[in-house]
Formats: C-alpha cells, sequence, structure tokens
C-alpha cells in the first residue's frame, strides 16, 4: 500500500511538528461541526500516520478551503494544506477522476456562487 | 627558537572521544622547537596544571601551547599557571581542539589530523609572541543606571547602600516603570504601589541616588571604569528645584483632552500634569504637543496660579556632562500593539482590553476608580473571557508582531486577575483559554491551583479563534476546547488579551551606543548564558530586569540585586588592569592619513606631529597616529584600515597571523 503520510506531507509542504497545539485552528474553523476530525485533528492524525481514517471521513469534503485555519495558525502550520492533500490522496487511490477545467462551464448555473466554483476547483482538480 | 611544551587534554572524553590525543601529543613533538609534549586527561585540574608548571621549569619552557577548549574557557586559568611558574602570562597560547574540533567531528582519523593541524598553528604562533605587560586605569566611583522602573530603582538602591553615587536616568517624567500602572502582584495579592511607593522614596532621599526624570542619554564614549555619558535633560517647562508639586497648574490647565499615558490613553488628563500621585519627582510638566501657550502662544494660565514660580515656558533642553565606571541597562519592556490581531476585535470594541489596560481598570486610580467594569457603557461585567499568549509563542507571519518566546508572565498575571475578578465580584462568570500553563516557581502553581479549586475559574485547554461584537453589546467568542473536543461559543461582556512583551524600543539605539549585544528580539545578551547572566559581554555594562528577558518582579529584583553586586565589585577597585593586546603603530610607517582614527570605535586613536629631523636635512616635522593604550579594546579594526600596514596588534600581530597561515598551509 502506498506511503500515504509520505504522500500528504510532500503534497502539501506541511511540517505538522511545527503544531503546537493549541486549537486556533479549531477555534476558528467556520465548519467545525460539520466536520468529524477537525482542522488540529488533521495535523496530529497526519504526524501520527493515521491517514486512512482521514481517508474514510465526510469532513474532507466537508472543509469550506476557506483557509481561516491558515490565515490564523500560530505557527504556520496550514492545516487546510494537509486536509487538501488527504482528499488528494484519495483521488489518487481512485484513479484519476479529476475535474477538467473544460467540463467547468456545463456544470455552472446562475444560482452558484462563484466561491463554491473555485473552492470546488480547488478541491477535485488536483 | 624559543623552546617550547606542547600540553594536550583529553578533556574526559569530551576531546578524547574524537580525538587521539597520544597521536597529537606524539606527532606535535616532532615539531622543530618542541621539547616537551605531554597529553592528560584534565589539563585545567590542580593536576594538569602542575605538570605546566613543573615542565616550563624542568625543560626551561619559554612558550607554552595547551590543546584544549576554547580559549573563552580557560586562557586565564593557563595564564596563571604559566605566570605561577616564572614565565610571562602571554607567552601562551591555547589551540581550541574541543569546540572547534572534537565536537564537532565524527571521525576520529578526521578529527586527530585536524587538532595536529590546530596544534601546529599554535606552535607556530607563540614562537612570535613576545612578554606583555598589562597597564592600569583608574576606576571613576560612580555609576549610571538607565530605566527607572523596579529593576533600576533596586540596582541603584542597592549601589547606592554600598556607600556610592549613582544617576538615575529615565525617560518618564517619574521613575517606578510599569509596578506603577498595576494592581495588585502574584504571588500574595499585595497592593503594587503599597510596595513599590517607599523604594521610589528611597531613591529621591538617599543622598547617593540622583534622579534624571524625563531624561536620555545621548552618547556614550569611553570604557570600562572610565564612561563619559552626555544626557539630555527634556524640558519639562517646569523648574524642577522650585516646583512643590502642589498641582495648582494642573487643577487651572484649560486643556483636558490629552490621553493619559499612566492609564493607558483610557482617560484624559491636562496638559499640565504630574503622571499620578506618589510621581518621584513630584514634579509638573507641560506637555508641549497640547499645552495651548507652548502650541499658540497664548493662555498662560498655569504661570499665573504657581505661588512657586516655577513654570517656565521658555526652558530648553539641557545637557548634564557625567563619568561613570560602571553603567547598567534597565530599560524594562512594553506589551505588544495588537492592533494587527482582527480575530480578536481589539480595534472594533472598547471591551476587549489588553491585560496591562485591565490592571488599571482595577486599580484604584485608574479610569473607573478600580470598578470592575466596560469601559463601553460603564456597566459591571457579568462574564469574562481571559485569553492566553496573544502574540507570544508564535512562529508563524500571521499578523507579523508575534513574538517566537513565551512572555512567561502572563500565566501568573491571568490567574491573579480571574482570582481578583471572583473574589470581588463573586457573580462572575470567568473563563481563561490557554495553550498550556506556565506557571512553575515557588508557590506560584499552588496560586493557580487555588484559581481553579477555590475561585472557580474555568479553565479551558483551547484557544480563542474568533470575538464578534454582537448588537446587543455583548461579545461572541468562538473557540475550541480541546479536551471535550467540541467548538464553544461563550457569550462575554468583556475579554481580555494578555499581549506579549517585547522590549522598550528605545532598547535598540541604547545598545549600540554602549556597544553592547542584542539578540534578534532585543533583549540584551547577557556575557554568558549560565554562568554570567547579568553582565554584557561588554565589559563594564550591565543587565538588569527585563530588558534582558522577560521576568516577573521577584525575578526582575533578584538579577537587580546581583548586577548591583557586580557592579559594587566593580567600583571597589581603585584600579582595572588593561588588556595589553592592544594597537600600536610604526612611526616609521605611518603617513598620518587619519584612516585608522576613522574606523577606531573606541576613539583610541589622536594625531601628533613629531620631529624626524636627522642632523643634516633640517627639520622634519610628520604627523604619526597614536594609540590610548587604556581606550584601546584590541579590536584590530584599525590594522586593517591602515594603508601603510603601520598599525599592529600586539599579541595578533599580522605576522604571528601569517605564520599560522602558513603553519596550517603546510
Ligand atoms: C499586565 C501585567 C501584570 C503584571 N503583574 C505582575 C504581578 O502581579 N507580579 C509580578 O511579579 N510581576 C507582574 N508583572 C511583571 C512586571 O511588570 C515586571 O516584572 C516589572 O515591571 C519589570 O521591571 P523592569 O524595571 O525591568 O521594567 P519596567 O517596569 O518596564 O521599567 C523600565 C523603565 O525604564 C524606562 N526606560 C525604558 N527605556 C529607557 C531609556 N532608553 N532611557 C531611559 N529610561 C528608559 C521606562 O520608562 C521604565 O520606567 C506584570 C506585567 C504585566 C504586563
Ligand atoms: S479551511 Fe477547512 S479546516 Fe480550515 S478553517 Fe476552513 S473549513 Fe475549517
Ligand atoms: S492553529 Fe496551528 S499550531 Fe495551533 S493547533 Fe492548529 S495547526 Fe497547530
Ligand atoms: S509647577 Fe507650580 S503649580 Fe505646578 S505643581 Fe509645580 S509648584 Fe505647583
Ligand atoms: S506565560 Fe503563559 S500566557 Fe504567557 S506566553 Fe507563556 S504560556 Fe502563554
Amino acid at each position: 500500500m502506498a506511503d500515504y503520510k509520505e504522500l500528504v506531507l510532500t503534497a502539501s509542504g506541511v511540517n505538522p511538528l511545527k503544531c503546537m497545539r493549541c486549537g486556533k485552528c479549531s477555534g476558528t474553523c467556520p465548519s467545525y461541526d460539520a466536520m468529524e476530525y477537525h482542522p488540529h485533528q488533521f495535523v496530529y492524525m497526519v504526524e501520527k500516520g493515521d491517514i486512512e481514517k482521514l481517508m474514510e471521513s465526510k469532513s474532507i469534503y466537508t472543509c469550506l478551503s476557506c483557509f481561516a485555519c491558515v490565515e490564523r495558525c500560530p505557527r504556520d502550520v496550514e492545516p487546510a494544506k494537509l486536509v487538501e492533500a488527504v482528499r488528494l490522496a484519495v483521488i489518487r487511490q481512485q484513479g484519476k477522476n479529476h475535474l477538467k477545467s473544460e467540463q467547468i462551464p456545463d456544470m455552472v448555473d446562475e444560482e452558484l456562487p462563484q466561491q463554491a466554483i473555485v473552492s470546488a476547483f480547488r478541491k477535485y482538480s488536483k | 627558537m624559543l623552546r617550547i611544551g606542547v600540553f594536550v587534554c583529553h578533556c574526559g572524553t569530551n576531546i578524547a572521544g574524537t580525538v587521539d590525543v597520544k597521536a597529537v601529543a606524539e606527532t606535535l613533538g616532532k615539531e622543530p622547537a618542541v621539547v616537551f609534549s605531554t597529553d592528560y586527561p584534565y589539563m585545567c585540574s590542580e593536576a594538569g596544571q602542575n605538570i605546566i608548571k613543573d615542565a616550563i621549569k624542568e625543560y626551561q619552557l619559554e612558550g607554552v601551547v595547551v590543546c584544549s577548549c576554547s580559549p573563552r574557557m580557560h586562557e586565564a586559568t593557563f595564564r596563571k599557571a604559566v605566570a605561577a611558574a616564572g614565565l610571562n602570562p602571554y607567552m601562551l597560547e591555547v589551540a581550541n581542539i574541543r569546540e572547534q574540533c572534537s565536537w564537532i567531528h565524527k571521525d576520529m582519523a578526521e578529527g586527530t589530523a585536524k587538532a595536529i593541524v590546530l596544534g601546529r598553528t599554535a606552535v607556530a604562533k607563540v614562537q612570535l609572541n613576545a612578554p606583555l605587560t598589562a597597564g592600569e586605569s583608574p576606576v571613576v566611583k560612580r555609576a549610571l543606571v538607565i530605566g527607572g522602573g523596579i529593576a533600576g530603582i533596586q540596582t541603584a538602591l542597592d549601589i547606592a547602600e554600598a556607600g556610592y553615587p549613582v544617576d538615575i536616568v529615565e525617560k518618564e517624567p517619574t521613575i517606578g516603570g510599569k509596578m506603577t500602572q498595576i494592581d495588585k502582584t502574584f504571588p500574595t495579592l499585595d497592593c503594587s504601589s503599597c510596595i513599590l511607593t517607599p523604594k521610589m522614596v528611597e531613591c529621591a532621599q538617599n543622598e547617593n541616588i540622583t534622579i534624571y526624570s524625563y531624561s536620555e542619554v545621548e552618547a556614550v564614549t569611553g570604557f570600562v571604569g572610565n564612561f563619559s555619558v552626555k544626557i539630555r535633560r527634556k524640558a519639562r517647562f517646569v523648574d524642577e528645584d522650585k516646583c512643590t508639586g502642589c498641582g495648582a497648574c494642573t487643577e487651572k490647565c484649560p486643556v483636558k483632552n490629552a490621553p493619559d499615558a499612566y492609564n493607558l490613553g483610557l482617560s484624559n488628563r491636562h496638559a499640565a500634569y504630574i503622571p499620578f500621585a506618589q510621581a518621584i519627582p513630584n514634579v509638573a510638566v507641560l506637555d508641549k504637543e497640547r499645552c495651548i501657550k507652548l502650541t499658540k502662544g497664548k493662555c498662560g494660565l498655569c504661570s499665573t496660579v504657581c505661588s512657586a514660580g516655577a513654570i517656565d515656558y521658555e526652558q530648553q533642553d539641557s545637557f548634564v556632562e557625567e563619568k561613570y565606571g560602571a553603567i547598567v541597562a534597565a530599560t524594562g519592556y512594553n506589551p505588544i500593539n495588537i492592533d494587527g490581531y482582527d480575530e480578536f476585535a481589539y480595534s472594533q470594541s472598547k471591551d476587549v482590553v489588553t491585560s496591562l489596560e485591565f490592571e488599571r481598570i482595577l486599580k484604584a486610580d485608574g479610569p473607573t476608580e478600580g470598578h470592575l467594569a466596560r469601559l463601553s457603557d460603564g456597566k459591571q461585567p457579568k462574564t469574562i473571557v481571559f485569553v492566553q499568549c496573544v502574540g507570544s509563542r508564535e512562529s508563524g507571519s500571521a499578523h507579523g508582531c508575534g513574538k517566537e518566546y513565551c512572555s512567561k508572565i502572563c500565566c501568573m498575571y491571568t490567574a491573579k486577575h480571574a482570582m481578583l475578578c471572583r473574589e470581588k465580584y463573586p457573580d462572575t462568570d470567568v473563563y481563561v483559554f490557554y495553550i498550556d500553563v506556565r506557571t512553575p516557581g515557588k508557590n506560584y502553581d499552588e496560586f493557580y491551583r487555588r484559581a481553579v479549586e477555590q475561585y472557580g475559574v474555568h479553565y479551558i485547554k483551547g484557544m480563542v479563534g474568533k470575538v464578534a461584537p454582537q448588537a446587543d453589546g455583548t461579545l461572541d467568542v468562538q473557540a475550541s476546547d480541546l479536551i471535550s473536543n467540541e467548538q464553544l461559543h461563550v457569550k462575554a461582556d468583556m475579554v481580555v488579551l494578555a499581549a506579549a512583551i517585547e522590549p522598550d524600543k528605545s532598547a535598540r539605539p541604547l545598545a549600540t551606543m554602549l556597544t553592547a549585544s542584542m539578540d534578534t528580539n532585543d533583549f540584551f545578551t547577557e556575557a554568558h548564558a549560565k554562568l554570567r547572566p547579568v553582565e554584557s559581554p561588554t565589559a563594564g555594562v550591565f543587565l538588569s530586569g527585563v530588558c534582558q528577558g522577560p521576568k516577573d518582579i521577584p525575578e526582575t529584583v533578584a538579577q537587580a540585586g546581583a548586577a548591583a553586586s557586580k557592579v559594587i565589585g566593580l567600583l571597589a577597585k581603585d584600579k582595572l588592569s588593561c588588556n595589553p593586546c592592544v594597537a600600536h603603530s610604526n612611526e616609521m610607517k605611518c603617513n598620518g592619513c587619519s584612516s585608522c582614527a576613522n574606523v577606531c570605535p573606541y576613539g583610541a586613536i589622536t594625531y601628533e606631529d613629531k620631529d624626524f629631523s636627522r642632523r643634516k636635512d633640517g627639520t622634519m616635522m610628520r604627523r604619526v597616529a597614536s594609540v590610548n593604550e587604556a581606550v584601546c579594546q584590541g579590536c584590530g579594526a584599525c590594522t586593517v584600515a591602515c594603508p601603510s600596514g603601520a598599525m599592529d596588534l600586539k599579541g595578533f600581530a599580522t605576522s604571528q597571523i601569517m605564520a599560522e597561515v602558513d603553519a596550517i598551509c603546510k
């Protein structure tokens, strides 16, 4: 089986050892209640190598990719980049179900907020 | 050639673990001038020193090389040993085969080869050493303390008590520092003013102490035992000798909207003011930015009501020049500016305050006269949230002003604040959000536990992510509770932020004037982190209080006393022996170009016109450099700057350095 920890660390460029476990990321996260694992837990679980649990969790899709946790972290850990990297691990595992830029125009309708398009692209284009 | 002895130290396994010391001693023993070479487990021990002394006598050694730790560690020890055996102490060289060799190499063969090269280099240098004699310089028996907080006050009192005159330069109109603004003090909860004011009064009354308040250091020259300092006394527009501190000027002054610095801008004061009731000196100041007379030329009310005739609108800054044997930096700290922390709504809401502002709210002479009240509507808060580590322990770039270090005092003062709230107003709900509670120290952890167990303060492990002011005037505090793994919302009436502390902004330029070093956070650096904590690496400059690193009052006072004892030790000496490794100029080579004087950081070089006439040629006057040996610190800058190679450093002559380079390249 692939070494997911290595993949997540390289893809995100995050060093979880910088985390001082303050919880400010989770104190700031607007999607906290919709997430089974919270941003500080992503950091700790990646550090421990518990990546499969994260890959199976809905949390990687309920994260809004708002980057509030990245903005507020006092130690520049960038938890959202780990969430993103775990999504990437899932995509790599499932095969190439990428979102291609040409597909986007067909999906867009009047109602869809622009932020959602950007966010979706960030999530599914890896 | 001089007869040289080589002594190789094992330093237990520190050196011998990675360097084959026997091979080093043996190889160096074959160098041409070396007549004796040996190794020993601890060269610095008494037995080790005796080996050196005995060998000097037995083999009539004229130069000694010790291969051991850094000369910073034991050069003085070995110089003494060499001198005890009758050799000039400067006929010794130390080859650093520990810090610069065994500690940084893992491979025995490489380490040994390098140790041999370093030893050979020292042998080459000592060949060219000449006996040197240290000169002497007198000690001015007066000390200067810069900064009049509790650190400066305690240091000055201790020095004065020992019988030496000491001057305090304080940039604010009064001495006292941050302690004047604090209400009660942990861990005993006694009133800050009650313990500080007597010391301030003692400073004013002690005849050995002169207080230059509202003054700043303008320039520093000289060296240990003999500094010259220029002090700027900023114009306060009031004659300090005449003012009786009656306050009549303040009462009549029509300007009422100047932000009161004593209350951190939470209230206003007049343009004519005395900072607070217990100010020392108890003398009024006119705020030159706000006084109508000084800005527009009108008004002049205060001078009409001052019965002492002390008001002087024409007063100018004046200068004092004084000589000192020792200087103590005691410039303290300030909380960082937290305007950039938008998530805590500090700039948006009056009810989000810093901990120092909270001290002012608790203290009887503060903006709310000691009543726990919101600054927005004057109502008593029912729920208060304290946030620790605001801007401390931040390595990230999130706010641009965070500090990587722990500010050390905020865990304790937050516990104090929480306890005081619960004690005076038992119906208040108090929350403290923490990352860690750091309360080491005598009776400190017990103090924090009392807040939890006796006073029922809710300590929650987790950080606040967001504070949002609500329409009903409350503050929605969103935070994580890491232990129960949930995100909380607390409806608070007041939020108190434990802002990080940083050295006073004026400390950096002051350090430059003193040629004292600082770390990247602008705290003064000590000469040795463990063994010389109150001395700066610059001789004659000492450190007291938070300017050296975060500290609470007990630690500050202990360090202040330690700095004073070092100063007293220095002032007790009549003369100091100078470092004989100083520059000197070869007058036959010097062309008087001034390059050396331009680079000398200590002002040690002067020029004189000297008569070089020979009998037949008539007069020939030439301008040549001359070094004041008492002032020269041996930094070597001039030797590099001199275009004619006339400047040289005793003990580190160009020829010696070149001999070392040759030995390395051999
Ligand atoms: C909110 C809060 C609560 C606290 N509560 C407690 C407590 O309960 N118990 C406790 O033990 N500690 C407490 N402390 C810590 C305490 O304030 C410090 O330990 C103490 O004030 C340090 O004294 P200092 O003299 O080193 O610095 P300061 O008090 O900052 O004094 C420095 C002085 O030097 C002057 N100065 C600065 N630069 C210059 C210059 N270039 N030239 C001339 N003068 C200069 C300043 O004007 C100031 O007067 C608290 C701190 C805070 C922030
Ligand atoms: S990026 Fe995701 S995890 Fe981070 S704060 Fe936003 S929603 Fe929460
Ligand atoms: S905010 Fe940063 S340091 Fe704090 S728990 Fe989250 S990732 Fe770790
Ligand atoms: S300046 Fe005059 S009026 Fe003002 S406090 Fe001093 S003595 Fe009183
Ligand atoms: S003393 Fe406590 S509150 Fe202050 S920075 Fe250190 S850990 Fe944080």
